[in-house]
């Protein structure tokens, strides 16, 4: 009698209370996203693919000061540098291996030109290896992203110091 | 047949979905009884510990994020306090709070997972559903702060790597508010379902003797009813400032560490809210030259950081001779990192004490004599992540 007891109550008065949790959400919006097609906005602060940046009038912000390699935990930087037309510092090689790199993003903290940033794609899958080795070629781009929180920073001090706004 | 031995041997994973990694059972079986178990680690095996003795300081820290890959703020955590002890920095009160408010989120963060994770074992498909969408609330935090979702690396030597998020406050209170709520949801799901209890209850008991000589900490070891809890035992990072309880079972059983993982979140929640509301004011990076790394923004104009920037960045810093030792409470239980110095700019050699590893050594005890499905639960119970058992 006992046990008959128990399980009526387990079916009708705490089994339900189970229920209830389902069809509450069973009316409520979806959390997922459709994700190929639909994809949710990244944090500024996201590290996805790796870009180098150049200033207004095209040359490279980047002069192979090797800084970034040597700050890179996982040796994915590979540069060799040469000079320019105007004498000027300049990478001749400059690459980074996709498959090492962890996006941890020291490359971009230690840059002191200003010149790597960490972008927001991180769709990276492909057939072949050798398509993972990007060269600087690849990765030059004018603007990379408007609200890196590094250039926030960067114009501030700037304004601040009454120095031109030279990152638009 | 020549053999009659009354056994059979079972080998359970490496490729198993409820072992959550790759941990390896083998497994005496004697009928469904379970006559002798024996976890074999080693298959994710990454070398974590002697990479980071190749590495300068600063660069050895992503390495712990991919060791107990559900709690990376912890990890970092836990790194960065043994590396300021060696080196004898002083951190900024803000910076204290701002770690222990994250460590804790990262405590909700883990114990989510286990929940799901645990309850998917045992057969309740829709709790993985519901605990990743709270936990996806954190990971935007992470993210927020951090840049990534989970191999943060947010917690530096010295401080944070950013200031805290404009919006970390509101972010933060929204998940004060939105998850005791989800909690009672939970709760009705799990906590009085008759078939959740069966599955649970008395099952991978381990007594609080036994649990003190395996060496067992966190849950694992609360759950039998021992108060230990470096937080309260050994505060670090200011958790001598928050008040809160240490949750604690009886009996060590599956369905006990279940209650107390769920009270446990609800105390993380509690310091939350106690250190968001009394966040003070300051930097975010200690001001040590030549050890942290200085703020990007005096990088650019002041001339004496950009040395100390390119001193750091290409030759870290000289660290002084000796040893240290320093335990944090991780959600799986205690995470230790023992650095012994020889003077140079990388550590000798790095140990770490894997809550994980240790707890897992419990797992025989936990399910030999009884049945051979019990030994899901029990692994789950444990909480292990194999990132951190095999470094
Ligand atoms: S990207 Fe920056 S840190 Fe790297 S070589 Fe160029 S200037 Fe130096
Ligand atoms: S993100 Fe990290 S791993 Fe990747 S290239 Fe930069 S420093 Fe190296």
């Amino acid at each position: 009698m006992k046990e008959v007891l128990k399980a009526v109550v387990n079916v009708f008065l705490k089994m339900p209370l189970g229920f209830m949790v389902t069809i509450k959400y069973f009316f409520r919006k979806p959390v997922t996203l459709d994700y190929p097609h639909k994809k949710r906005p990244m944090a500024p602060r996201y590290r996805g693919r790796h870009y180098l940046e150049r200033y207004d009038d095209g040359t490279e912000r980047c002069v192979c000061c090797g800084l970034c390699a040597a700050a890179c935990p996982a040796d994915a930087i590979y540069m060799e540098p040469e000079e320019n037309e105007k004498g000027e510092r300049r990478a001749r090689i400059y690459e980074i291996n996709l498959l090492r790199c962890i996006f941890c993003g020291f490359c971009e903290e230690a840059c002191p030109e200003e010149a790597i940033f960490l972008g927001h794609e991180y769709e990276f899958s492909d057939y072949e290896r050798s398509s993972f080795l990007w060269t600087k070629e690849q990765m030059l781009v004018q603007h990379p992203r408007k609200d890196n929180p590094f250039k926030r920073i960067y114009r501030r001090v700037r304004k601040a110091y009454g120095a031109p706004d030279k990152i638009s | 047949m020549s053999n009659t031995r009354k056994e059979m041997t079972l080998n359970m994973g490496p490729q198993h979905p409820s072992t959550h990694g790759v941990l390896r059972v083998v497994l005496e079986l004697d009928g469904e009884r379970v006559v002798k178990a024996e976890p074999v680690v080693g298959y994710l095996h990454t070398g974590i510990e002697k990479t980071m003795e190749n590495k300068l300081y600063y660069k050895a820290l992503p390495c712990t994020d991919r060791m107990d890959y559900l709690a990376p703020m912890s990890n970092n955590l836990g790194f960065c306090l043994a590396v300021e002890k060696l080196m004898e920095i002083e951190i900024p009160e803000k910076v204290k709070w701002a770690r222990v408010c994250l460590a804790e989120l990262t405590r909700i963060n883990s114990h989510l997972v286990w929940l799901g994770t645990h309850a998917l074992d045992l057969g309740a498909m829709s709790m993985l559903l519901y605990t990743f969408r709270e936990r996806e609330m954190i990971l935007d935090i992470y993210e927020a702060c951090g840049g990534q979702r989970m191999m943060t690396t947010y917690i530096r030597i010295g401080g944070l790597a950013h200031d805290l998020p404009p919006d970390f406050d509101k972010r933060v209170r929204e998940i004060i508010k939105v998850i005791p709520e989800r909690l009672v949801d939970y709760e009705n799901l799990l906590t009085r379902n008759e078939i959740f209890i069966n599955r649970t209850r008395n099952v991978a008991v381990i007594s609080a003797e036994d649990a003190i000589n395996y060496g067992l900490s966190g849950p694992m070891l609360r759950g039998s009813g021992v108060n230990h809890d470096l937080r309260k035992d050994n505060p670090y990072s200011g958790y001598e400032n928050f008040d809160f309880e240490v949750a604690l079972g009886q009996k060590g059983d599956a369905y006990d560490r279940y209650l107390l993982r769920l009270k446990e979140i609800r105390e993380s929640l509690r310091i939350i809210e106690q250190a968001i509301d009394g966040m003070p004011e300051g930097p975010y990076l200690a001001h040590v030259p030549g050890v942290v790394l200085p703020p990007k923004e005096d990088i650019l104009f002041k001339m004496e950081s950009l040395i100390f920037h390119f001193k750091i960045i290409t030759e870290g810093f000289k660290s002084p001779f000796g040893a240290v030792y320093q335990g944090i409470e991780s959600p799986k239980g205690e995470l230790g990192f023992y650095i012994s110095s020889d003077g140079s700019n990388k550590p000798n050699r790095v140990r770490v004490r894997p809550p994980s590893f240790v707890n897992l050594a419990a797992l025989p005890k936990l399910v030999e004599g009884g049945l051979f499905a019990d030994v899901v639960c029990a692994i789950g119970s444990t909480d292990i992540v194999l990132g951190e058992v095999d470094r």
